[in-house]
């Protein structure tokens, strides 16, 4: 699949928004942040609006008529796009309204109830995003059980990364967001791996039951077509296997082994520049990662121009 | 009513009539214009709702070369009618699968969940456009009866394409598919593709000797054997200067042709 830089952007960006405000939400009921006032938790929560906002608006980039957006509401029922769509949009009245609960009231029942809410929303977003890629059955490499868990606990990884390096601006005991900052990163890596390991076994279609020819070798004598088509240029993308192993290790570096080095240095409380480290690290690292989740994923009409297995 | 096509893989020469009569129709109608980019420049692009590929199926001297045209395949499990935000993407109760162009954003998620690349949004207009089987003819009661099919059918030289209701058991399409062993291409992801391909028909098997299997028979003492040894010769000889022999030149041998 051709990486399109505004989808890229939209679900590494959105993502750590949404990632910052659930850590956000349950850094209070679990005593994350001991001592975090309403102020920072007004100020942690704005950054992670603004991160969604920014986004949710260059998703809208990739549309070629935006000015049917509107419509993307109607079809919950049937299309993840959709229930994405309208989450991203229910997400916004109740995030802002328990920013304001706590500019008024602070640290009260209903600021609690609130950000919980807040906090199921921005996670049913992050599973409506997946899903739009794993219902997809036309490529095996999106079309995977671990796709939707990989998507979530990214944007957890990045959002608690940041949070981080917000709660040590505010100089506040940082120690057992460290700890579960450490234990996001080893599971997302974990996972990781495994999806990387599973990519490498061979399935799905293949030249001859796209044909129809089973009982015998297919191969391409001529794709009918000169120029380039809307498939091969979207479908057709392709990175070459040296560089896919050299961009899966800086996956693994900046996403999973910087962050949890310094993380790990945090659980006595760290230094503000390298947790801002850290964050930015992992933002890279996650961002190649998706920009790879794109490169890999095999289309099954890249069958019909001569692959012979995706 | 399941309305679709059946396509004849045994006579379809790949001849690429039916794309061409499939834009000139819905470049012109209801779903047009189908977009053109830089059209008369090196690098010509367009939307087409139907395509022909060729392929080579098994191995040389067995093999066979075979054309396979593609369009929609009007599935009954459409996922691209399923991931539309929108509800642009609508299926029919004939069965036709259709982009409601005044309600589609652009967003090309339906051409990803489409296994058969049916699906291309029109650069122009930034909507996605697909085969109607003609949907503005074949329900033209203006036009005579037997006009009222797509236009790929109408416009096929050898006949390889039939346009009918699957949902009648004695349809042509139907006898068809269910005589010639129609099938469906990429059945494993269950989309429940409508169109059938018809698989080329079993051509009775000839003696072949070995020697002819590897290479041309050369050293027969037949008329035939010896014209096919001496044109070997000139074959091998060209381009080399005369040898001590005499033989002659290709230059001369050409020379003696024009002669």
């Amino acid at each position: 699949m051709n990486p399109a830089f505004s989808v890229i952007f939209f679900t590494v960006t959105a993502g750590t928004g949404y990632g910052l405000l659930i850590l956000l939400a349950v850094s209070r009921p679990f005593g994350l942040l001991p001592n975090v006032s309403p102020d920072q938790v007004i100020g942690t929560g704005l950054l992670g609006l603004v991160l969604v906002t920014a986004g949710l608006v260059s998703s809208t980039f990739h549309l070629s008529n935006p000015k049917n957006a509107w419509r993307s509401f109607t079809r919950f029922r049937t299309s993840w796009l959709s229930r994405e769509a309208v989450f991203a949009v229910l997400f916004y009245p109740l995030s802002l309204g328990w920013l304001l609960a706590e500019f008024f009231t602070g640290a009260s029942a209903l600021s609690a109830a609130l950000s919980l809410l807040t906090a199921v929303l921005a996670l049913m977003v992050l599973v409506c995003t997946a899903m739009i890629y794993a219902s997809l059955k036309t490529i095996r490499q999106w079309h995977h059980p671990l796709v939707p868990i990989v998507f979530v606990l990214l944007s957890l990884l990045v959002g608690t990364l940041t949070l981080l390096a917000m709660g040590a601006a505010f100089d506040l005991d940082i120690g057992r967001l460290a700890a579960v900052a450490a234990s996001i990163i080893v599971a997302a890596a974990i996972i990781k791996l495994v999806y990387f390991v599973q990519l490498g076994q061979p399935g799905g279609p293949t030249i001859n039951t796209a044909i129809g020819f089973t009982k015998a070798s297919v191969r391409l004598l001529d794709v009918g077509h000169s120029g380039d088509t809307f498939h091969t240029r979207e479908f057709g993308f392709q990175v070459d296997r040296a560089r896919i192993m050299w961009l899966r290790a800086g996956v693994i570096a900046l996403a999973f082994a910087v962050p949890l080095l310094i993380v790990v240095g945090a659980l006595d409380g760290g230094a503000l520049p390298l947790l801002v480290g850290a964050a930015v690290s992992g933002y890279v690292g996650v961002f190649v990662e998706r920009w790879l989740f794109f490169a890999e994923a095999r289309h099954v009409v890249n069958l019909y121009h001569g692959a012979q297995q995706t | 009513m399941k309305l679709g096509l059946v396509i004849d893989l045994d006579t379809c020469v790949g001849c690429h009539a039916c794309a061409v009569a499939c834009k000139q129709w819905n470049t012109s109608g209801t779903t047009g214009p189908l977009s053109d980019t830089d059209p008369y420049g090196a690098e010509p692009g367009g939307v087409w709702f139907n395509r022909i590929r060729h392929y080579e199926v098994d191995e040389f001297p067995v093999s066979k070369t075979v054309n396979v045209p593609m369009s929609c395949m009007h599935c009954e499990q459409a996922a691209c009618v399923t991931v539309c935000p929108t509800g642009a993407s609508w299926k029919r109760e004939d069965g036709i699968v259709l982009v409601d162009q005044s309600k589609c954003m652009g967003c090309n998620l339906c051409a990803w969940a489409c296994p058969y690349g049916a699906r291309e949004p029109d650069p122009e207009a930034g909507v996605m456009k697909k085969c109607t089987l003609c949907v503005d003819r074949i329900n033209d009661e203006r036009l005579p009866e037997s006009q009222r099919q797509p236009a790929c059918v109408l416009t096929c030289p050898t006949k390889a394409r039939m346009f009918g209701d699957f949902d009648d058991p004695e349809s042509a399409v139907s006898v068809a598919v269910r005589e010639r062993g129609g099938y469906a291409q990429m059945p494993e992801l269950g989309y429940q593709p409508v169109n059938r391909y018809l698989p080329p028909r079993p051509t009775p098997s000839v003696e072949v000797s070995d020697q002819t299997r590897g290479e041309a028979n050369v050293d027969g003492g037949s008329l035939i054997g010896k014209w096919m040894r001496r044109q070997k010769e000139a074959f091998d000889a060209y381009g080399r200067a005369p040898d001590a022999h005499g033989a002659p030149s290709p230059s001369d041998a050409d020379g003696e042709a024009a002669r």
